[in-house]
């Protein structure tokens, strides 16, 4: 193909999946006026005054001074999504490799099962669950929230590190193992590096998951312990919705998974790099 | 460096029921200090899974693998003190070849220059100094396998399993490693068993061979012995390049000689050759059957030959002479140490000494007689 209708192409698409964020990215530096203007238009007059009531905690409503907790928002995303992952990851990676390397009595059926988790409305777990909570003391605690998160990283990164762990052939770790090392230790010094990049990648996938997950503390959580999700509905005022500060947020939120994820991208790419791991 | 003795040992795949797979069946072996030992065997043999047994990646099912004079069944791979070069390299794949050598005595804590010196030694030996700094995915398959044969040769263990160290390599380069490989291994007393699908390799370079097949032990001897005194068909037709001449053969009983009758393929007689039957001709027992062998360098042609045959076949291979004789409708090879002088449709007198005559039991397979002599009691039937 020549290069110039490669380039005229991929522009196209990547215009075609960028649109909403750049639109979104634009809002954020308007009036609710200018974003509510007929026709709609590309010129406007930028302003931080978005940022700096989110940043603040002040929003100024034609109906008066609204408080707005999105900072601790952010905050309870960071904390229940990294939490829950870091979790999820001392949990599910000796799992993962359990379920990768011994086929003992229903490992099937357990793997299964924990997969299964992901099946379930989730509305149909968090009702009843919401009740028992209540009744031991869980409700609307970061440890009860972390807990129920598990539901969405846990099996995720199960699947994902137990493919990669399969991946290794097991007489690297053999090798390492017959020159007089203990199995843990050649679990720590052999395996884990060797599936790094299949732990990054699920670590962040399901970060991302966390991150964006709505329902889990809608209905587990009170206003301090938030997720931005949740706290988003706040901007729904009696005055009327507030885009600006809604895209100012989207922006915000969107900004720590983006730099997880041009963090872990050097690992992904070692990883592809390292290919030839099977030997 | 020590001994290893497998005390019928076993290794079943599977949790019993149909998919079940008996690998390694009942092998008993006695290996001394210091001994070499080649592990010979069609692919799926089991030799594989015998030296996993013995590294402890792979549980015994029955039976004892003892090092030295413990019995190492319960132990770690890390407790045995064992090397292990293996059948897929297994390189770590983050490390430079050097490192992955220096890696295997890594526990050792050596100084630095005591390091670069062993794997230096070891690389000099086998010819990998250009690749020291190079990562696994970037070598040639020969290379990494040199590089894995050198992590575990420069370890200092008490007993060296070599799975197919050299199978990638080339003719050439393959032939002078296995002399170094040989002067290393006797320099240090190493106890080693290497398994190979090559028995030049295993010919060359083993003090014992032990041969498989479908995981039975049938033989662990030295060369000669498998080639002089193999203990059955198998062992016979398995050992020796070209193959041994097997004819199936009926016995009839004269007086005191028994006359061996060898057919062709179709069964019809083909030749005869007789057998005193005193002496180790009891050893026949009163079978009607036999299986004939004799290996193709032990053909004797020309002179007063009592058997004549019509020569089909006469190739010259530079060192030694192919010759194809027809015998009365069976086909016999021989091998002849310079060039002969007999052409394609001439014909040949020989004689088949009976010295050099192998007779095995025509349905077990087992050994009954090798040249005169009775074969050893107590050998294994092939499976
Ligand atoms: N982990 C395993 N699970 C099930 N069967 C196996 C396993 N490893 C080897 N086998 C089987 O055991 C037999 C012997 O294999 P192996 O010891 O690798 O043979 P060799 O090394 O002589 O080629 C083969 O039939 C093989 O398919
Ligand atoms: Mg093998």
């Amino acid at each position: 193909m020549h290069p110039a209708i490669r380039v005229v192409l991929l522009t196209l698409i990547g215009l075609f999946f960028l649109f909403p964020i750049v639109w979104v990215f634009l809002m954020s530096f308007q009036t609710n006026e200018t974003i509510l203007r007929i026709p709609p238009s590309l010129v406007f007059e930028p302003t931080l005054q978005n940022y700096t009531a989110l940043i603040s905690g002040r929003l100024e409503t034609g109906a008066g001074v609204l408080e707005l907790a999105f900072m601790q928002n952010l905050w309870n995303s960071f904390v229940l999504s990294f939490c829950s992952v870091a979790l999820s990851l001392l949990l599910g990676v000796p799992a993962a490799y359990a379920f990768a390397r011994f086929k003992f009595f229903g490992s099937e059926d357990i793997a299964f099962t924990l997969l299964s988790f992901r099946f379930a409305p989730a509305l149909l777990v968090l009702l009843p669950l919401n009740l028992y909570f209540q009744d031991i003391g869980l409700n609307d605690t970061y440890i009860g929230l972390i807990w129920v998160y598990q539901l969405i990283t846990l099996p995720l990164i199960l699947w994902i590190v137990r493919g990669y762990f399969e991946d290794i052939s097991p007489d690297i770790e053999n090798a390492y193992r017959v020159d007089g090392h203990s199995w843990f230790s050649t679990f720590m010094k052999i395996s884990i590096p060797l599936a790094l990049p299949g732990i990054a990648a699920a670590a962040l996938l399901s970060f991302i998951f966390a991150w964006n997950n709505f329902v889990f503390a809608l209905i587990l959580a009170s206003a301090d312990k938030q997720p931005v999700t949740v706290g988003a509905l706040a901007f729904v005022t009696a005055s009327g919705i507030q885009y600006g500060q809604i895209a100012a947020a989207v922006v915000l939120s969107i900004l720590p998974t983006l730099a997880l994820a041009l963090y872990a991208q050097r690992y992904l790419v070692e990883g592809l790099s390292l290919g030839a791991v099977k030997g | 460096m020590a001994t290893l003795t497998l005390d019928r040992v076993s290794k079943i795949y599977g949790h019993g029921g149909k998919d079940a797979l008996k690998a390694v069946n009942d092998v008993n072996m006695a290996i001394d200090d210091g001994e070499i030992i080649g592990l010979l065997g069609s692919s799926g043999c089991g030799k594989t899974s015998t030296l996993r047994m013995i590294a402890g990646f792979e549980g015994v099912t029955e039976g004892d693998v003892k090092i030295g004079d413990r019995v190492v069944n319960r132990l770690s791979p890390a407790q045995r003190n064992v090397a292990m070069a293996f059948e897929g390299y297994a390189l770590y794949p983050p490390l430079t070849i050097r490192d992955n050598i220096a890696f295997g005595f890594s526990r050792d804590r050596l100084k630095k220059a005591e390091v670069d010196a062993r794997v230096k030694r070891i690389a000099d030996l086998l010819e990998i100094n250009d690749i020291l700094e190079r990562y696994p995915p970037t070598i040639s398959g020969g290379q990494q396998q040199r590089a894995s044969l050198a992590r575990a040769l420069v370890r200092n263990a008490d007993l060296y399993l070599l799975d197919e160290p050299m199978g990638q390599l080339e003719p050439r380069l393959r032939a002078i490693l296995r002399a170094r490989i040989k002067e290393w291994i006797i320099e240090r007393r190493l106890t080693t068993i290497i398994v190979t699908h090559d028995q030049t390799e295993a010919l060359a370079l083993c003090d014992r061979i032990a041969v498989m097949e479908a995981g039975v032990l049938l033989q662990l001897a030295t060369p000669h012995e498998l080639k002089d005194r193999p203990a059955n068909l198998f062992v016979a037709s398995f050992i020796g390049e070209p193959p041994m001449n097997v004819f199936k053969a009926r016995v009839e009983r004269d007086g005191g000689v028994a006359r061996l009758i060898a057919g062709d393929e179709a069964g019809h007689d083909a030749f005869g050759i007789e057998l005193p039957l005193s002496g180790a001709g009891h050893a026949l027992g009163n079978r009607h059957e036999v299986h004939l062998g004799i290996r193709p360098h032990l053909v004797a042609i020309g002179g007063g030959g009592a058997l004549r045959g019509q020569v089909v076949s006469n190739q010259w291979l530079g060192d030694q002479s192919h010759i194809g004789i027809d015998l009365g409708g069976a086909t016999l090879i021989a091998v002849t140490d310079g060039a002969l002088d007999v052409p394609a449709g001439s014909e040949a007198p020989l004689t088949l000494p009976l010295e050099s005559i192998h007779l095995f039991d025509a349905e077990s397979g087992v050994a009954l007689m090798h040249g005169l002599e009775p074969a050893a009691p107590g050998v294994r039937a092939a499976a």
